[in-house]
């Protein structure tokens, strides 16, 4: 036992001798929330429109004036041609085109009825979408105040409740994504380096033949990382509450639970990645370039897992992140205790012990 | 003050990281085709004198040449001239024998038929031809080093640079590597050499004992044993080296 | 220049003898393209939602069959208590509480103002926002069913909408996601195996060796980057490859145009690598740094949430993002056809920033220490 404190505090100062590693370690995460947290944003304002408006009459100036004063959209440039507007696209700034058709005004009184075609780049769906839909809504506001009717109408007014977040804010998104990113791949290539190096170098067969036990060195080059981890959680909890104004709900104690298993979860998987990789090399390649994507886009960090196709809904049930962030969201956000979570917490368990076992497994087979 | 018919000289050199003092401004020279031993405790600061010797590390102070050429203006010069074989592993482990004796001597300028010769007469040299396209990695130790003193030297450099050349090798191997080292001179290459092998400095033509980052005593091994009166080159070692390190024993 | 050639072979042997490494480089950007681009959609489909409906009349079924008829909603659960319904809420099994009121058809008959209410769970703040919009839409079209029931007066003054969604009309967001999740990729690899190159030889001890030779700084580096800048280029051209063959995106631009970009890119993003490489001890720092760009490159290079959105100094610090210039030309190449004068501001800015990246590497590599 002796040998094994001393181990361990042999690869604490391997660590913190390294200022350098330290200032990314401890930094990295400060920065990263602070960026991503105020830039970071799903909602669309400003964006940038043209408007080719072939009859320039009072009304098409005064759906202009609507348009451009609702915050939504600023005028790029006017263009005259309708021939114009693929020029325009090709460039990239301009997401969307409204185009007047002539005689605008005389049409709409005489006739009933004009055209308006509003043309959006559609290479972002989403933006696109989202586009045309302010777009209209607002033409359709200026057209009830033309006619000022339908009041004998039936009407059925929805009441939303939005449960947790009711400003629809993005960052209470990103926050969990982003704790669980960094823990992830912190932890993971942490250790897979730190195994792997140590076979490179040779100087794990030193520690095989010392009389610690291959247990023990494992474990040994993981509490640092796992101490590590924890500091950091907690920095980006910090900043989370104080400078964005996340909500926490449930409890601390169970929240630092979680973290520690998700933690551990991540740090049996970088064992696992150190026993198949022979390489630093390979184990960074397999912890950063493999892992970074997979915990972006299948964890719901972004992108809503329940929207995926089946398949995929299946596959991201093995993206450990997924499921922290399902805790991390009902902590925070929800206020949810254990009694929902315990299915979530079970999983992460599980993965950690399969990952474990892998990894022994595979350590065996390698001292034979 | 370059004279010639000295292939190394420095003065004062000097070497500090901070307050350590690492080098602290030894004078030497070596002559040409001389086969010269810089020997010291682990360190002694042979490494880093070596180092500002063959260009890589800038001194703090104090002169020396390579080569007839200045170590803080000259470097590149200098390493046209010079061949290294560094105590740490210097071949790549995951490219084969005959690929590292092309990319040295690629990168070394030789042509392609140069390379082609050379290759083929080094592995018959060093009996290797079997092992030509095995990876370094596979190899024993006592053949790393043989290749890697082999490539330090294949383009024919005029001072070669050896840095702890046979650590952890068995005395046979030492023995063909101190072969191949004595060839090399013959042909009239200076050979600078840091060991700590004391049965090895009998080899040299003159040796150099670093103490704490002096150069502590300079002569033929025949020269400091007289002066020691010692009977071995592990004697006159003992004796200089002792009275500092006592208590670190 | 000879010098160049025996370096670059030398990575080449080096890259294509690690075996392990080999289907990392080429084998897992390929899958990731391919399963993660079904992924990466901001489309609304499958929202569980809980019923209330305590009205239990023919009105309210027929609302309920509107929301259950449409793609985006499943019904999971149906309760009578408000309780119920929270409580699915909290355990993640349905997104949605749809409650309707005991007298909503008696309302809606006679023509007064009836509620509903939609409780959503609004962690994603997107999300909740598309559920809210699609549901009122539903409600919407429910009451104009019966709007034209009481009214048949056809309206005078209207203003007719046409809608037209140009360079991807299906809106499939496919075609969107995959010049961006191949640009991350190639970089990734790109910027990790160069970040990893230099450092590596440091902590092995070979570039001493390399140091005592007279090879030229600019060769060193030159003979570096070559080696991936091929790697990455194959790499880009194999997965257009792949994509079009699977998901037949369009290319609507010129391949020429393409590669030519991307070589200047790929320049880039090694150089930065390199860059990394040259400033770093050990593997293991160099790759949190570059773990640190990339990431920071990625989240705010418009590949997810578009930089419009962002704040503007933080789409001002686009300029330095390579990432961000790439992805765009991409899909302007790609999706919209673009020509090289309409993105002759980011070719300009990749140009100038590949010149200084280099520079820094060529000058930050010493072969001399002090």
């Amino acid at each position: 036992m002796k040998s094994f404190r001393g181990f361990i505090i042999k690869e604490f100062y391997h660590i913190f001798r390294d200022k350098r590693t330290m200032l990314i370690l401890f930094g990295m995460p400060v920065i990263q929330l602070v960026l991503f947290g105020f830039a970071i944003r799903n909602e669309i304002t400003d964006a940038k429109i043209s408007i080719v408006d072939h009859s320039n009459d009072y009304i098409t100036l005064e759906i202009k004036q609507k348009l451009l004063s609702s915050g939504y959209f600023l005028l790029q440039d006017d263009i005259d041609k309708d021939s114009d507007i693929e020029a325009v696209f090709r460039k990239g700034v301009v997401k969307e085109v409204i185009v007047f058709e002539q005689e605008f005004a005389q049409r709409l009184l005489r006739d009933g009825s004009a055209h308006i075609q509003i043309i959006a780049d559609a290479s972002d769906p989403n933006t696109a979408n989202m586009l045309i839909g302010y777009t209209s809504s607002i033409i359709q506001d200026y057209q009830k105040s033309l006619k000022n009717q339908s009041s004998f109408l039936p009407q059925i007014l929805p009441e939303v409740k939005l449960l947790y977040n009711p400003e629809l804010k993005s960052v209470f998104m990103f926050v969990p994504g982003l704790i669980a990113l960094l823990l992830m791949l912190v932890s993971a290539l942490m250790t897979s380096i730190t195994i792997t190096r140590e076979k490179e170098l040779g100087t794990m067969e030193i520690l095989l033949v010392s009389p610690l036990k291959p247990f023990q060195i494992i474990v040994g080059k993981v509490i640092p990382y796992l101490f590590l981890s924890f500091v950091n959680t907690a920095t980006v909890l910090l900043l989370a509450r104080l400078v964005f104004g996340v909500p926490f709900n449930g409890s601390y104690g169970l929240f630092f639970f979680e973290a520690l298993l998700f933690v551990i979860t991540a740090l049996s998987l970088g064992i696992m990645i150190s026993t198949i990789s022979k390489t630093q090399q390979t184990a960074m390649m397999i912890a950063l370039a493999g892992l970074m994507l997979p915990v972006i886009i299948l964890s719901g960090f972004i992108f809503p897992v329940s929207s995926m196709p089946w398949p995929l809904q299946v596959f991201s049930n093995i993206v450990p992140a997924k499921w922290f962030l399902i805790i991390v969201k009902g902590i925070m956000l929800k206020g949810i205790g254990i009694e929902y979570l315990w299915k979530e917490t079970m999983i992460l368990a599980g993965m950690s012990l399969i990952f474990v076992s892998v990894s022994i497994k595979k350590f065996k087979i390698r001292l034979q | 003050m370059n004279e010639p018919g000295y292939a190394i000289r420095a003065e004062q050199l000097t070497k500090r990281f901070g307050d350590f003092i690492a080098v602290n401004e030894i004078t030497f020279d070596v002559k040409q085709g001389e086969i010269y031993g810089f020997l010291g405790a682990n360190g002694a600061g042979k490494t880093t004198a070596i180092r500002m010797l063959i260009g890589l590390l800038s001194p703090s102070s104090g002169i020396a040449t390579v080569a007839g050429f200045d170590v803080y203006k000259e470097t590149e010069n200098i390493k046209r001239n010079i061949g290294y074989m560094s105590q740490r592993f210097s071949l790549y482990e995951d490219l084969t024998v005959k690929e590292n004796i092309r990319f040295y001597g690629g990168v070394y300028g030789l042509s392609s038929s140069e390379i082609r010769d050379k290759t083929d007469f080094l592995l018959k040299k060093l009996e290797l031809e079997h092992a030509r396209n095995m990876l370094i990695s596979s190899l024993p130790l006592g053949w790393k080093q043989k290749l890697a003193f082999s490539i330090a030297v294949i383009h024919d450099p005029k001072i070669v640079f050896l840095d702890e050349p046979t650590g952890g090798v068995d005395p046979i191997t030492r023995r063909q590597f101190w072969n191949l080292i004595y060839e090399a001179s013959s042909k009239g290459v200076t050979v600078f050499v840091t060991t700590h092998y004391m049965d090895e400095s009998e080899y040299c033509d003159r040796v150099s004992i670093m103490v704490d980052g002096r150069i502590a005593a300079l002569d033929t091994p025949r020269g400091l044993k007289r002066i020691f009166h010692a009977s071995s080159m592990d004697e006159v070692f003992l004796k200089l080296a002792r009275p500092e390190k006592v208590g670190d024993i | 220049m000879r010098t160049i050639r025996f370096l670059i072979q030398k990575e080449f042997i080096q890259i294509f003898r690690n075996k392990g490494m080999l289907p990392i480089i080429f084998g897992m950007p390929i899958i990731q393209l391919l399963i993660l681009t079904n992924a990466a959609t901001f489309d609304l489909r499958n929202v569980q939602f809980h019923l209330i409906d305590r009205d239990q009349t023919t009105t309210s079924r027929k609302l309920v069959e509107k929301f259950t008829s449409s793609e985006y909603f499943i019904p999971v659960a149906q309760s009578f208590s408000d309780e119920k319904g929270e409580e699915n809420l909290k355990s993640n099994r349905a997104r949605m509480v749809l409650n309707i009121p005991g007298n909503f058809e008696k309302e809606v008959l006679s023509n007064k103002v009836s509620h509903i209410q939609f409780i959503i769970n609004a962690e994603d703040g997107n999300a909740a926002g598309l559920t809210q919009t699609y549901a009122s839409n539903i409600v919407h079209a429910f009451a104009m069913e019966y709007q034209s029931v009481w009214s048949s007066v056809d309206n005078p003054k209207q203003i007719k909408i046409d809608y037209s969604f140009w360079y991807n009309p299906e809106l499939n967001y496919e075609t969107y996601m995959i010049p961006g999740i191949l640009v991350a990729l190639v970089s990734m690899i790109g910027l990790f195996l160069s970040g990893m190159n230099i450092v590596r030889e440091k902590e092995i001890g070979t570039i001493e060796q390399l140091n005592v030779t007279p090879i030229k700084k600019h060769e060193f580096i030159i003979g570096k980057l070559l080696p991936f800048w091929l790697l990455g280029l194959f790499i880009l051209g194999f997965g257009l490859f792949v994509a079009k063959l699977i998901f037949n995106i369009p290319i609507m631009g010129s391949l020429w145009l393409i590669f030519g970009t991307a070589a200047v890119y790929l320049i880039v993003v090694l150089g930065i690598g390199l860059f990394i490489s040259t400033v770093t001890d050990t593997q293991q720092q160099a790759m949190f740094i570059a773990w640190f760009f990339m990431v920071i490159f990625m989240l705010l290079g418009g590949l997810f949430t578009p930089i419009e959105s962002m704040p503007s100094w933080a789409q001002n610090l686009t300029v330095v993002n390579p990432i961000a210039h790439y992805i765009q030309m991409m899909r302007g190449i790609l999706i919209k056809g673009a020509v090289i004068g309409d993105i002759s501001f980011q070719v300009i800015v990749l140009s100038l920033y590949s010149i200084i990246m280099l520079t820094l590497s060529v000058l930050r590599y010493r072969k001399v220490n002090d």
